[in-house]
């Protein structure tokens, strides 16, 4: 039997899941809506979890941070899986063509000599700090609360995992292997990376998953990426150091796009109460002051004499954004 | 200066082992302990986490390019069987119901395999293991969110998809899919790898998606197949990390045998447990059939199964324990299943039937030993019963198995016409399972499973009712106000599938397509 489908005209009996028209109205709904609003189980639970029986499953009680509903989070970007991916693949794209321009022609040898040995001394060690970025953002990706923020936390982390990798990359271009291991040298031993080792360390193994997502997403990341793949990038590209650049454009892209998504969620948690609005500016004041101190002797190595006043910048810049975000800081 | 004189280079494996492994390191201003909470209290002893080998060796700019393509083709066949009303084109709207089987019961479950990998992928002190848990995680919320795009069309059109969310949590038969996953989550990082990694990726993930994806290949519906297919090469991937995982924990020291064998039997167990519901929609639910539970028992399995658990022998790991009662079981469950979902017909969100004379002949062909000898005669009894206006509907409620949750509709493996009990006692209570394989995980946790939220006893207990219902005012009628607190729809998502809105509908809707030609 041949049926042509396509001319049948129907009405549909609802238009989308009874959790988003309880949302949204009966209406139709988009891919993020019918793949994020309520997807994680929230109201039985058959055993409590044996590495933390105080808690269910999912709970609310894993942060000190309160929200009447937690998808008041939304991702500005409205990324679900099939939106992300092919994100990053345009990305990934324009990322690859960079590196193989880089290495077919050979432009790994024409960058001078200090700018090299910056980015060999901290450009490369920085994928340990990303690799901690990873792991903060899976911790709350498992434990926070909420598709709205849990779904673009284990975004978040494979993005850290990728940014490492095209980190490890640039130092396999620039030096192969061995800038790895002088890498990891430095970031074991080196004094220079030890405030930053301690403070990543540290948020390891906090345990509130917003107190984590204000120290990694918002202070972490909105001082050193500015500082790195702004100021320092402007540095590579001014001095003809223009291949690193290159290879390090999609930290750039990628921050511009993932801090507006980070300044939402900071926004409405903020906004939603006085108590939720002066936990996190405290958290931002103690890590600020963390991260500030750790950034203070790379940037030296990146800046010379004008780190302090770059620092202060960067600082200067954080600290307006925080201010339209709300934050008494 | 010559750099590429001084670079030497780097092979394949090398290069993954820099982009993954050498990201991490021993911290040492917090103790890996503490960074690492979850990794000891189950016992299994980690000496070397670099002997771990890598299953697949994918970096992220390679995964999201090879992912982003396959989403691309998936959404765009997405888009035009939604266009093309795709739905119209299944064999016959009973088709459909295996549909919401699928969404309520299988897609939250994906979900959790999300954010249990992303844990996983927090826990295990390797990178290795991390890094492969993690793009599990990833897949995992690609596979909760395709399957929700790819119903979303259903749901507009048909019933008893539409609050698969609130369902999941409540519904007295999707306690049984949900208590498997929370079981697996509350555990720790290992028993989870062995729950889901290995027993339900490896042991017995043929057995739910290729009933479900040829079931809709037969049955024509190319949405699912393609979202099916789709999924295919994650599957693979995870696949190879379950079984790594297993060799890894077994080769690193001896004293993790006996925990990984037990988890092995428990999981085989509870995923068998669990099983009883494909293979009842493989045998009841699909208008055209693929093949029967049994066959599919046997070969996906039997067969295969047997052959892995011969290459894990070597590590003295056993087939699981509960093979012999399987072997029995595989005549009887899907049809006993099937039973009582016809029996309690008015308390789910699907809906369901009779076989016709045509399909039972097709039963008794594929069970020769079982099917004519005890369920013909009651199944052709309720169907004339139903013709003649009296449908049979089971009024009283069926008491739960502690541990799976199933209700005690299983026969013992010595006498198929004797309803299976075991019962245990545990701080001066009784508790009652289904089968030995259940009591011997309920002995071995009680503590655990004391805690299961059993949707009868919670029906007793006068949980199950919206706020501000009074189970005393007269006329008080339970089941409808349980469906009320389940939002299954009465006589919209529940009851015979003969004369359902459903049914209604998909007739009209196609009877206009085929007048339009
Ligand atoms: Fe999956
Ligand atoms: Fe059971």
């Amino acid at each position: 039997m041949q049926i042509d489908l396509r001319t049948v005209s129907i009405k549909p009996v609802r238009q989308t899941f009874d959790h988003i028209a309880r949302r949204f109205g009966d209406k139709p709904a988009s891919r993020y809506q019918e793949g994020t609003y309520d997807l994680q189980q929230t109201d039985i639970f058959h055993y409590r979890p044996l590495w933390e029986p105080e808690h269910r499953l999912f709970d609310q009680q894993r942060t000190q941070v309160v929200m009447k509903d937690w998808y008041a989070l939304k991702d500005p970007r409205q990324y679900y899986y099939g939106s992300y991916t092919i994100a990053r693949a345009r990305q990934q794209d324009a990322a690859e063509a960079n590196f193989d321009m880089v290495e077919e022609r050979g432009l790994a040898d024409t960058i001078p000599a200090t700018f090299r040995q910056i980015a060999l001394a901290l450009l490369v060690p920085l994928r340990h700090v990303e690799w901690g970025g990873n792991m903060n953002n899976s911790f709350i990706s498992a434990y926070g609360y909420g598709t709205a923020i849990t779904q673009p936390c284990l975004y978040h982390a494979m993005d850290h995992l990728g940014i490492a990798q095209y980190l490890t990359r640039l130092g396999l271009v620039l030096e192969g292997p061995a800038a790895l291991d002088t890498a990891k040298d430095a970031w074991m031993g080196d004094p220079r990376w030890q405030e930053m080792r301690r403070l990543v360390e540290d948020v390891l193994v906090t345990q509130d998953w917003f107190e984590l997502f204000v120290a990694q997403n918002l202070v972490l990341e909105g001082l050193s990426y500015p500082l790195f793949f702004d100021h320092l990038d402007n540095e590579f590209s001014t001095n003809g150091a223009t291949a690193i650049s290159m290879m390090t454009r999609f930290m750039a892209e990628w921050y511009a796009e993932s801090s507006k998504w980070v300044d939402a969620q900071i926004k409405v948690a903020a906004a939603e109460s006085a108590e939720n609005r002066g936990l996190i500016s405290s958290w931002v004041q103690h890590y600020r002051e963390r991260v500030g101190k750790a950034l203070a002797p790379l940037a030296e190595v990146a800046f010379g004499e004008r780190a302090t006043a770059v620092l202060g910048d960067v600082t200067a810049d954080f600290n307006s954004r925080c201010a339209k975000l709300g934050l008494a800081i | 200066m010559d750099m590429q004189a001084t670079k030497k280079k780097v092979g394949l494996k090398e290069k993954y082992a820099h982009m993954t492994r050498g990201l991490g390191w021993e911290t040492t201003y917090q103790p890996m302990n503490k960074v690492f909470p979850y990794a000891e209290f189950e016992g299994i002893k980690i000496h070397d986490w670099d002997k771990w080998e890598d299953p697949f060796r994918l970096t992220m700019d390679a995964y999201w390019k090879y992912q982003a393509e396959k989403e691309r083709k998936l959404y765009a066949v997405l888009d035009a069987f939604a266009q093309n009303n795709g739905h119209l084109g299944v064999t016959d709207a009973r088709y459909i119901n295996a549909l919401k089987l699928f969404l309520t019961g299988i897609s939250p479950l994906e979900y959790v395999a999300h954010r249990g990998f992303a844990a996983a992928g927090r826990n295990f002190p390797g990178v290795g293991p991390r890094v492969a848990c993690l793009m599990q995680s990833l897949d995992e919320v690609r596979h909760a969110q395709t399957q929700i795009h790819a119903l979303s069309n259903y749901n507009k059109h048909y019933n008893g998809f539409h609050d698969f969310k609130h369902m999941i949590e409540r519904v007295w038969y999707l306690s049984v899919p949900k208590s498997f996953f929370d079981d697996a989550f509350s555990a720790g990082p290992f028993e989870w790898m062995i729950a889901i990694g290995f027993s339900f990726e490896y042991v017995l993930t043929n057995l739910l998606f290729v009933p479900f994806m040829s079931g809709a290949a037969y049955n024509g519906d190319m949405g699912t197949v393609t979202v099916g297919f789709s999924a295919q090469s994650d599957e693979a991937r995870h696949m190879t990390l379950g079984l790594e995982c297993i060799k890894f924990m077994l080769e690193q020291d001896p004293d993790n045998l006996p925990i990984v064998q037990k988890w092995i039997d428990k999981w085989a167990w509870r995923g068998t447990r669990v099983l009883t519901l494909v293979g009842m929609m493989m045998d009841y639910m699909l208008p055209k059939r693929v093949m029967s539970w049994k066959e599919a028992w046997e070969i996906y399995f039997e067969q295969n199964g047997g052959a892995l658990f011969n290459d894990l022998a070597r590590y003295g790991i056993k087939v699981p324990e509960c093979l012999s009662q399987t072997a029995i079981d595989k005549e009887h469950i899907s049809h006993q299943a099937w039973a009582t979902f016809y029996q309690y017909g008015g308390a789910s969100d699907f809906h369901t039937w009779m076989p016709t004379d045509e399909e039972m002949d097709w039963l008794s062909a594929k069970y020769p030993n079982t099917f004519d000898k005890y369920y013909r005669a009651r199944f052709t009894h309720w169907r004339d019963e139903a013709e003649k206006g009296k449908r049979f509907y089971n009024g009283t409620l069926p008491m739960l198995c502690q541990v799976c949750q199933i209700p005690m509709l299983f026969t013992e493996p010595s006498d198929p016409t004797q309803i299976c009990y075991r019962e245990s006692e545990y701080q001066g209570e009784k508790y009652h399972t289904c089968s030995d394989g259940c009591k011997h995980i309920f002995d071995d946790e009680p503590e655990k499973y004391i805690q299961a939220w059993l949707p009868v006893h919670q029906i007793y207990q006068g949980n199950c009712f919206n706020e501000g219902v009074d189970p005393t005012a007269p006329g008080f009628d339970p089941l409808a106000e349980v469906l009320k607190w389940y939002h299954v729809e009465h006589g919209r998502d529940n009851l015979d599938f003969e004369g359902s809105e459903d049914q209604k509908n998909f007739a009209a809707w196609r009877g206009l397509a085929t007048k339009n030609v």
